[in-house]
């Protein structure tokens, strides 16, 4: 397929829907990997949306009080629950790229995947999406409700600068951890909180804190392992490797 | 070189339909007549660009209001305007439908579809559209012939590439940069930042 030698290429067909299916799937994974791409098609995403409103029309007078009507006995789909990865977690891609490279996707998609990626993707299959979403938002929520109510939890709580705290809850029994934050001031912008797990000394990222997550129970990301605490740091947008700053908040695990 | 038409803060359709949205994603029904009186006209225009029969255009065009209504708790402002993310979704929608209900639309209607430049001449009262229009036409026209006619049948006819390659007798690689340049020249032209 002629479009694989350089999906960069395709940026503008795909802001204006112009693709096929498998084109748009690789043009997704490019993204994906690659923050100018990405950064431009929500710039041309946005100059497509101005030649939508070049084009406004009046609509009939009676379309109003229709669609008003039919929100009425609509119900609306619940707020996502964490920053959403999903999209790209199809398990076909996950065999194709490496485990490093799907976490830089990951990592990419929530950082700047930006208004064309995810609203693209949104609109392609909203229904499924929202389908999965709830199911990975229950799933979340099935899980940190497992954790924080495991007979064996245990919770140890810090207060951090800014007069922010956290409370880490740790079961043993299913591996898992949590973390509660209350009152995260907003990371800057272009920042994030990045969650670590602590194994002896050296860090493992446990999951991002969104903007307007700064009070919010989390699962924190991936088994707990030999870790034996955890830490906070801001990071640049859609996360680090490694720690890249001074940690915000360094607590031991309770045991 | 290039025609920069507007520079700064642009027009945007209604200034508060980031609010209102934010009031639609909590359960506002009051608030979504809001967004309906910003959106309805754009989503419409995008939806009759690409679907051209009007009876369908209207019911996508409320299908995708209703989606709006439906989704919003799920809109991330984070990740772009309002308007940007329906207008995408208005766009995705008419394209569905448009490759669902008859895929050789475009070969058929060549002639038609060669001839029609977007609808420009629409009446609407709002004097935002008014403007965006102008500055919209001002900035295609510093496109090159081939640029526009790119970017026009995909975006407003809702024509894959290769449909666009096929009508302009073009090689795929031409129409796909020409997409691509013809859209960054209008991103610069009407002074788009994210």
């Amino acid at each position: 397929m002629t479009s694989a030698d350089d999906p960069h290429t395709l940026t503008g067909a795909y802001v204006a829907h112009a693709l096929e299916d498998e084109e748009r799937a690789q043009v997704e994974d490019h993204l994906a990997r690659c923050e100018v791409c990405a950064q431009e098609v929500r710039e041309l995403a946005e100059t497509a949306a101005r030649l939508g409103l070049a084009v406004a029309t009046a609509p009939r007078r009676g379309m109003r009080d229709d669609v008003l009507r039919r929100i009425a006995t609509v119900r609306q789909d619940v707020p996502r629950a964490e920053p959403d990865p999903g999209p790209r977690r199809t398990p076909l891609r996950a065999r194709r790229v490496s485990r490093w490279a799907l976490a830089a996707c990951v990592a990419a998609a929530a950082a700047f995947g930006g208004a064309a990626l995810w609203q693209h993707q949104q609109a392609r299959d909203a229904r499924d999406q929202a389908r999965q979403a709830e199911e990975r938002a229950r799933e979340q929520s099935r899980e940190l409700a497992a954790v924080l109510g495991a007979p064996d939890a245990k919770s140890r709580s810090g207060r951090f600068a800014d007069g922010a705290s956290g409370t880490v809850v740790v079961s043993a029994s299913r591996d898992r951890a949590a973390f509660i934050a209350a009152d995260l001031p907003e990371p800057p912008p272009g920042k994030v909180y990045q969650l670590w797990f602590n194994d002896d000394g050296s860090m493992r990222g446990a999951g991002l804190i969104g903007p307007g997550q700064g009070t919010q129970a989390m699962l924190m990301d991936g088994p707990v392992g030999r870790a034996t605490g955890m830490g906070l740091t801001v990071e640049p947008a859609g996360g680090s490797d490694q720690p890249t700053s001074e940690p915000v908040a360094l607590m031991d695990f309770p045991t | 070189m290039k025609e920069v038409v507007h520079i700064g803060t642009r027009s945007r359709p209604g200034p508060d339909l980031q609010d209102l949205v934010a009031r639609v994603a909590r359960g506002e029904q009051e608030a979504f007549a809001g967004v309906y009186d910003a959106v309805a006209g754009p989503v419409l225009g995008v939806v009759r660009g690409v679907l051209r029969d009007h009876a369908q255009s209207e019911e996508v065009t409320q299908d995708v209001l209703v989606e709006v209504w439906r989704t919003a708790p799920r809109y991330r402002p984070d990740l772009g305007t309002a308007m940007n993310w329906i207008l995408t979704l208005a766009h995705r929608r008419a394209v569905d439908r448009v490759r669902s209900v008859e895929a050789s639309a475009a070969r058929e209607h060549k002639a038609a579809l060669l001839a029609h430049t977007p609808e420009f001449d629409e009446v609407s009262e709002q004097v935002e559209t008014r403007l965006e229009r102008e500055q919209v036409r001002r900035c295609l026209r510093t496109l090159t012939e081939l640029q526009r006619q790119s970017v026009t049948l995909a975006y407003y006819r809702g024509l894959t590439y290769r449909q666009v390659a096929e009508l302009l007798a073009l090689p795929l690689g031409t129409v796909k940069t020409r997409l691509r340049d013809g859209l960054i020249r209008l991103r610069d032209c009407l002074g788009v930042s994210t």
